[in-house]
């Protein structure tokens, strides 16, 4: 379009703009595969230098050797996160349900309830956690990790399935009910099916959600090497005078390299799962 | 609102069934949330008031009046961080909200090449946190790391910079993370504001021969307020309440120079184990943030109606 049309010098700039804006978010990526790639003898020599002509895939083939858990660590991180999203879901679809369609007394208290949770992180609250878990017989398991994860998830999770669900016609719904169909039934074999495009980005985000979050409650409430996600799984080889670095960068980005590769793939849900909520409004 | 619930009971009414009340069915499919946030939000919110009146540690527990928050209020320290935290939330979030409209508006540009460009914005965001602190980490390290390489070797410093060693370059460091953590989702937040405005603004304005920063300054802006107003009170909740970030990098120091409110609170509700010591500052927390939100909210409001009446 003509009022969009860009002369050279303005596309030059933008490109020179956007090249640095891009380089700022990936540096770390990059230098961490260019450390990936080093052996540690030189990554510790006197001068630094950017390039060198020693590079190698040797830190992949020692880092499980040095991190033996590390192939556990990445199927750990990927279950909890599937795991508190496949829990929130049980929760977020049913009562986004309630608040896109049904009328009740507390209606928009509760909703604003749910909201007022964001406010909370499980950092304030460790301490009674703590406790709970504690009393459920919950600490040191895979459920430690999981449950606070799921509370803090499902109040963005309702907000976000409610807009959503708001959009069906629902007119296909009374249609269910006059064939004499129960408000369960309907809810699960016609607003389900159609709500699926909003339930796969809810989830999206969700998972997102959970799978970048998982330091706290994992170095908190567990301490079991073997069910350690990811992140508290490395963590604890970290920032010793005698860690190999290469070895920890390689490690790392093995480790996110399923679920990048993944999300690559549902780039078009993300970024609509993480935005239904803010172009609503 | 209300009315909405109209139709599917008149619906059921004609079916000739008796249906269940819809309020029961209603909490009836609310009832999962409730338990979960009943369990893990509200009731552990409650027990920390409690706790914060309390001298608990491993051991047990007494109650023990206002004492904790009277220790609390004593300490000079303790201003001290809550005057770094809010500086730590204020900074990064701006800074956030300023790289983000200006990412955001670069990848809304149309040059070729844009939709992979959004792709490339979005790895810090769906990686763990804690991965990506990781890596700055390497990159702040006095001896080989990227930054201080990089400043030796365009002559700006003369030897090695631990970035992370001193307070200053530490807390600024741990900035620039979160920043680095918060912007991509800010960006992609941003970028989909900007194109749900509508291009008929934009048209009418350049054929009355608004230029393009014109059109930025009194359209765009305008039109996405809501959402940048928004997107600021979630990411200053979220960056008030950053944990992993600085623990990772600096584990609250050096000499405290990086402890916000939420390091100070782990630190001593978890690792010192004084629950009760612990528990006050929590609350302290909640009350600060709740105030803050609610005094934001309220600002939020007013822009709205400002910007939201066209």
């Amino acid at each position: 379009m003509m009022m969009d049309r860009l002369n050279h010098w303005q596309k030059i700039g933008l490109y020179i703009a956007t090249f640095f804006f891009l380089l700022y978010i990936l540096m770390p990526f990059i230098e961490m595969f260019r450390v990936s790639l080093r052996p540690m003898s030189h990554l510790m020599t006197a001068d630094f230098t950017w390039w060198s002509d020693d590079f190698s895939w040797q830190a992949y083939r020692d880092m499980w050797k040095t991190v033996p858990l590390l192939g556990r660590y990445i199927v750990n991180s990927i279950f909890i996160a599937s795991a508190v999203t496949a829990l929130t879901m049980v929760a977020v679809v049913p009562a986004a349900y309630a608040y896109a369609r049904l009328d009740f007394p507390f209606r928009s208290l509760s909703l604003g309830g749910f909201l007022a949770v964001n406010m909370f992180t499980g950092a304030v609250l460790l301490i009674p956690l703590y406790r709970v878990l504690r009393s459920l017989g919950m600490l040191n398991t895979y459920w430690a990790m999981i449950i606070p994860g799921v509370a803090f998830l499902i109040p963005t999770g309702i907000w976000l399935l409610r807009s959503y669900l708001e959009k069906i016609p629902r007119e296909l719904e009374e249609a269910a009910y006059v064939d004499g169909a129960s408000r369960m039934y309907t809810l699960r074999r016609v607003v389900i099916p159609l709500a699926v495009p909003g339930l796969i980005v809810v989830a999206t985000s969700v998972f997102i959600g959970a799978y970048a979050q998982q330091f706290l409650f994992a170095i908190t409430f567990n301490n079991v090497r073997e069910l350690q996600p990811l992140p508290a799984g490395l963590f604890e080889f970290i920032g010793y005078q005698d860690t190999t670095w290469n070895e920890m960068m390689a490690a790392a980005l093995t480790g996110v390299l399923p679920v990048m590769l993944f999300f690559l793939f549902l780039q078009k849900y993300l970024v609509a799962g993480l935005t239904a909520g803010a172009v609503k409004e | 609102m209300a009315d909405t619930a109209e139709p599917l009971g008149a619906a059921a009414m004609l079916s000739g069934r008796k249906p269940m009340p819809e309020s029961w069915f209603a909490w009836m499919l609310i009832a999962p949330a409730l338990v979960f946030i009943g369990f893990i939000v509200a009731w552990p919110l409650v027990e920390t008031i409690r706790l914060s009146f309390t001298n608990a540690t491993l051991g047990g527990e007494d109650y023990v009046g206002v004492e904790n928050y009277a220790k609390l209020f004593a300490d000079p320290k303790f201003y001290q961080t809550v005057g770094r935290t809010f500086y730590w939330m204020v900074l990064a979030v701006s800074l956030k909200l300023v790289v983000g409209l200006i990412g955001a508006t670069l990848l809304n540009a149309a040059i070729p090449g844009k939709a992979l460009f959004r792709i490339l914005v979005m790895p810090p965001w769906v990686i763990p946190v804690a991965i990506g602190v990781i890596g700055w980490k390497w990159m702040y390290n006095g001896y080989f790391g990227l930054i201080s390489g990089l400043l030796q070797e365009f002559g700006l410093v003369d030897g090695r910079v631990a970035l992370l060693a001193t307070k200053t370059s530490a807390f600024y460091s741990a900035i620039a993370t979160d920043v680095w953590v918060g912007t991509p989702m800010v960006t992609l937040f941003l970028l989909a504001a900007m194109q749900g405005v509508s291009r008929d603004l934009y048209e009418a304005a350049w054929v009355d021969g608004a230029g393009r920063w014109y059109r930025f300054r009194r359209i765009t802006i305008p039109q996405i307020m809501p959402v940048i107003v928004s997107m600021a009170l979630l990411s200053a909740i979220w960056t008030f309440n950053s944990f992993e970030i600085i623990w990772i990098l600096t584990e609250g120091g050096p000499r405290g120079a990086t402890t916000t409110l939420i390091i100070d609170t782990y630190k001593v509700a978890i690792s010192a184990q004084r629950f009760g010591e612990g528990a006050a500052r929590a609350v302290v927390i909640v009350v600060l943030l709740a105030v803050f939100s609610l005094a934001y909210l309220f600002v939020l409001n007013k822009v709205n109606r400002h910007y939201g009446a066209k």
